[in-house]
This record gives structure tokens, C-alpha cells and sequence, in this order.
């Protein structure tokens, strides 16, 4: 195994097995599968519909992401500021994006478990009708690279403070915007102010504007491509913040 | 011996501030180095250069001759660093801390486990293995970061007060864990205990507002001292002039101080010219001229003494 996949390896090993260190793991998950089910079939309608397929269980993925994303990514960096370890971290014999990329691979293996423990409603929604199961499962691979690109903005902003609450503020605040950039709510009021071709071009940083096409069972490029460089340009950040921050 | 630690010109500034402000050092296999220096001097700083987790303004350093800061991974390879306040991760239990360095470190399976052995018997964690690290006592939290540092057997050790907040016996252990490894590595500690530089150190350098001011052994440090090489005597206060008289006929000596008064008793100090008196001839001296002195002894003067006059005057050339 080359150097950097091993020491990522090994730094994504020990940041995966510390979430379930404490009782932040179980939490995160009861209160993941809870509020998918409870939005699912509560505001989603998802029996009186009476279509098989799983729309009302992703349309609420992004709104749940905001809040739950930004707590499984305050940790990452803001922990090892407050308790010094990044000062033994960042002088054991390893790269800064060896740490970076197995931080972050760790949290989003985590909120892939998260994302697993949901497959029941797969199920369930196969036992009750025959869906489309290419769209779910794609629906299902968007949902995770969305909660990537939420997680990679999460780590980043981790990293530039050693309080994790304002960590996940902040975080939760950038997630927020960029998902409200896609309503028609903020971009009627964006519409008086800029020329057309801006509101096309702040629509299309929208978390929304992507998913729901996703969740529809159109990949186009246009959007992987968008979740992917959000992933690595917030991942970029974090390498600039760790570097800037690391001293204070 | 090989120079293993050379830093050159070392600079730092945080915001308007010089917090090292030109540092040049060079450690031999083989010695430990004691870095003084009041709170706020720039020890920290100047060591989280030269372990590699701050990039210096200006100045390089060379670990067993590899530079850090254009190869930081081989550098950092040779190198065992215990933080400031020896943090770890506090979720993980000590076993678990241990295999996770031995593996960033490179170890497979077996050698890591041979590696964690070894660490854990020098610095006596087998009891708490299992334990989570927040759990543990201040002393075994502090053995558990030592063993983390000291688990790939370095070549270049570097400690930042290894024994703040320990109590004696602890204090004791890892003086002794550095003692121990002292003869094969190069070692700085930086502390605060100014009786562990005598203690460990086989050199000390004092640092003050970024800058080194001193460099040398105790023994030469405590040699700036005024009163090093005095001879402290104290007698009866009605016996002084006797003795003032007596003294008067030794050559060498630059003047005599009154130091004290206690219970009828006076405490003086015969400061010699140059070099030291020897307590032997002044009560030889004392004597055959019969003046009855209660108490008599050379004055080492202690590296209190010297991290203050040094510290302290260096302020005053600065202000």
C-alpha cells in the first residue's frame, strides 16, 4: 500500500473508531434513522401518496443534513486545537492531507453507516409496490455525496476555530445558505438585484437545485461535478485553515 | 559526537510580536539540553519550530541532518516529541493510543507490538493498558504521552516540561527515564525546575524575549554568579570586628558583606577578587587567630539565583 494510503488509513481508522468512543455515535444515529422515518412518513406523506417510491424520504435528506452533518464534522478539528493533540498529530511523520483526507473519510464513512441503517425503508417500500430502484439508488449515492460536500464545508470551518459550537454554527449557517440559494424565496429577491445570467449562477450553487434533480434519477454531470469540487475546494480551505490556524 | 538537533536563526514573530527572535542551537548525541527561560520567552515556540509544527519566519532546522522543513516526514521520523501539557487523545484507552502511533509510525503488526511493549515497560503503563486516557491520574497521562514519544526509539527527543504538575516521586521516575536515555540520543527539555537542569542536564541554555542569554553547564552558569565561590560564615554579632580583622590578612578577597541577623548571630559574606576562596583557608585563618565562627561554607549560589540576575538584568539593558 503506497505512504499516503496508509497513513490515511490509519489516521481514518482511529477518528471512525472515536466517534463510537462515546455516546455521540449512538445518538447521532437514533436521531438520524428517528427524523428520516418521522419526516418520511409524517410531513412526507409517504402511505397517503400511494406512489412507490422514496421522495418523500430524500426530499427531506438536505434539511436534516444541516443540522446533523455540522455535528459529526465540529469535531474533527476544533477537538484536536482544544486538547493540543494537533501538536502531536501534525509531528508524528505524516502529511497534512493525510490527516485531512482521513478525518474526512472517516466522518463520511461514519454518515454512510448512517445512511445504511435507513435501507429498511428500501425495503419496505419494495415489500409495498415495485419502485424505480435505479432511482433510489441513486438517489441514494447523491444523498451521500451531498452529506460529503456538507461534511467537507463542516471540517473545513472546524478548523478554523477550537470551539465547537461555534464550529457547528457556523457550519450550519454557509450549509444553510447554500441550500436556501436554490428557493425560489431567496432568488426572487436576489432577482431585483443582479442580472439574469447571476440568478442561473447562484440557483446552480444551490444544494437543492442538484439533489432534486438527483433524487428524480437524472445524473448529469453538472452535478457530480458540483458536489466533487465542493468537496475538494472546502477540503482545500481546510488545509489553508489548519496551517493558519494551528498556531494559536 | 554527531550534531542530531541544529536550528539556525530561528525567527518568529505572531502578529507584532518577536516571539523568537534569532535562535541558533546545536545538540550532540549524547547530551541533554536544559532550555530555560521565564513564561512567554519563546521556549514553546522555539521547540514547536524545531519539532516541525511551526514553520519559522526565518532560519532552518536540521534533525540527524535532514532539513524539516524540505523533508518534514523523514525529519519527523526521527524525532520523539512530547507537547506542551503532553496531550493525547482522551477517548482512546492507552493500549489503543499506543498501537495507533506504532502504526502511523510505520510498524507492522509484530514490530509495533514488540515497540508498545517496550515503551510501556520504561515508562511503567502496563497496569492502565486498558484504561481511557482521560481517565487516567495527571502522572500516568504523562507516562502514557513519553511513551508515545519515546515508542520508535529516536534519535532526537524532544520534551516540553516533561514534569510540570508531577509530584516528587513522578518528578523523580522521569528524570530518571531521561538519565536513562540520555547516552544514545540528544535530548532538550525545557522547564521551569531549574534543580532538574542540574539533575539531567548536561547543558543549559536561557532564553529571554526570543533571544538565548546564556549558554553553558550549571556549573558555568552559576559561575556569573557575585556570590559564586563566597564563603558564607555566621558567628556571634560581638566577634565581628575579630574577624573582619583577621580576614583582613588573606589576599584575594574583594569585600565582605553583612548578609543577615538572626538570634545574636551575624551572617556574613567574604566575596573573593577573582576565582573561588576556599573554605578551607579562611577557617584555617580563623582559626589560628581563635575566632569562634558557628557556621562556615562555600556558596555555590543556586541557578535560581542566575535565571533571575540573567533574566531580570537583560530586561533592564532592554528597557
Amino acid at each position: 500500500m503506497p505512504e499516503i494510503c496508509r497513513n490515511t488509513w490509519t489516521i481514518a481508522k482511529r477518528e471512525f473508531k472515536g466517534y463510537f468512543a462515546t455516546p455521540l455515535a449512538a445518538v447521532f444515529l437514533t436521531i438520524f434513522v428517528a427524523l428520516t422515518g418521522a419526516f418520511t412518513f409524517r410531513l412526507g406523506g409517504f402511505f397517503d401518496r400511494g406512489i412507490a417510491d422514496l421522495n418523500p424520504f430524500f426530499q427531506y435528506h438536505p434539511w436534516l443534513y444541516l443540522f446533523l452533518v455540522p455535528a459529526v464534522a465540529m469535531r474533527l478539528w476544533a477537538e484536536e486545537r482544544k486538547a493540543g493533540t494537533i501538536e502531536l498529530l501534525m509531528t508524528l511523520p505524516i502529511s497534512p492531507w493525510e490527516a485531512i483526507l482521513g478525518k474526512f473519510l472517516a466522518a463520511w464513512a461514519f454518515i454512510g453507516v448512517a445512511l445504511l441503517l435507513t435501507l429498511p425503508m428500501w425495503i419496505t417500500v419494495n415489500v409495498l409496490g415495485s419502485p424505480d430502484n435505479g432511482v433510489i439508488l441513486v438517489s441514494y449515492i447523491g444523498s451521500f455525496l451531498m452529506a460529503g460536500a456538507f461534511l467537507a464545508i463542516g471540517s473545513a470551518v472546524s478548523a478554523a476555530t477550537r470551539n465547537q459550537v461555534i464550529a457547528f454554527i457556523v457550519a450550519a449557517t454557509i450549509c444553510f445558505l447554500l441550500v436556501m440559494a436554490g428557493l425560489d424565496l431567496i432568488l426572487n429577491y436576489v432577482r431585483g438585484l443582479v442580472p439574469g445570467f447571476l440568478i442561473s449562477a447562484v440557483a446552480s450553487l444551490s444544494f437543492l437545485t442538484h439533489f432534486d434533480r438527483i433524487t428524480k434519477g437524472v445524473v448529469d454531470l453538472s452535478s457530480l461535478v458540483f458536489y466533487a469540487s465542493l468537496i475538494v475546494f472546502a477540503l482545500f480551505a481546510n488545509r489553508v485553515l489548519v496551517e493558519l490556524k494551528k498556531a494559536d | 559526537m554527531a550534531v542530531l538537533i541544529e536550528a539556525q536563526g530561528l525567527k518568529k514573530r505572531f502578529g507584532s510580536i518577536a516571539a523568537v527572535d534569532g535562535i541558533s542551537l546545536t545538540v550532540r548525541k549524547g547530551e541533554v539540553l536544559g532550555f530555560l527561560g521565564p513564561n512567554g520567552a519563546g521556549k514553546s515556540t522555539t521547540m514547536k519550530m524545531i519539532t516541525g509544527f511551526l514553520e519559522p519566519d526565518a532560519g532552518g532546522v536540521r534533525i540527524a541532518g535532514i532539513d524539516m522543513f524540505e523533508t518534514p516526514k523523514a525529519a519527523k521520523r526521527k524525532l520523539g516529541y512530547l507537547p506542551e501539557g503532553a496531550p493525547a487523545y482522551g477517548e482512546m484507552t492507552a493500549g489503543d493510543f499506543l498501537g495507533f502511533i506504532a502504526e502511523i509510525r510505520g510498524f507492522d503488526a509484530g514490530e509495533a507490538a514488540r515497540r508498545v511493549g517496550a515503551a510501556v515497560e520504561k515508562a511503567e503503563l502496563a497496569g492502565v493498558l486498558g484504561q481511557r486516557i482521560e481517565t487516567l491520574s495527571k502522572g500516568f497521562k504523562r507516562r502514557v504521552a513519553m511513551a508515545q514519544a519515546i515508542l520508535h526509539d529516536p534519535q532526537v527527543l524532544v520534551m516540553d516540561e516533561p514534569t510540570d504538575g508531577l509530584d516528587p516521586n513522578q518528578k523523580h521516575h522521569v528524570r530518571q527515564l531521561i538519565a536513562d536515555m540520555a547516552a544514545d540520543k540528544a535530548i532538550i527539555v525545557s522547564t521551569h525546575i531549574l534543580e532538574e537542569v542540574e539533575a539531567v542536564c548536561s547543558r543549559a541554555i536561557i532564553i529571554n524575549k526570543g533571544r538565548i542569554v546564556a549558554d553553558g553547564t550549571a556549573e558555568e552558569l552559576m559561575r556569573r554568579l557575585p556570590a559564586h565561590g563566597a564563603v558564607a560564615i555566621s558567628l556571634a554579632s560581638d566577634r565581628v570586628e575579630a574577624l573582619r580583622g583577621a580576614l583582613g590578612a588573606l589576599p584575594g578577597i574583594a569585600r565582605i558583606d553583612t548578609v543577615g541577623q538572626a538570634n545574636g548571630n551575624v551572617r556574613l559574606r567574604v566575596v573573593p577578587k577573582n576565582g573561588a576562596l576556599k573554605p578551607h583557608d579562611v577557617a584555617e585563618l580563623l582559626r589560628e587567630r581563635a575566632v569562634a565562627v558557628e557556621e562556615i561554607f562555600a556558596e555555590r549560589g543556586n541557578l535560581d539565583e542566575v535565571f533571575r540576575q540573567i533574566t531580570t538584568s537583560d530586561e533592564a539593558a532592554h528597557a
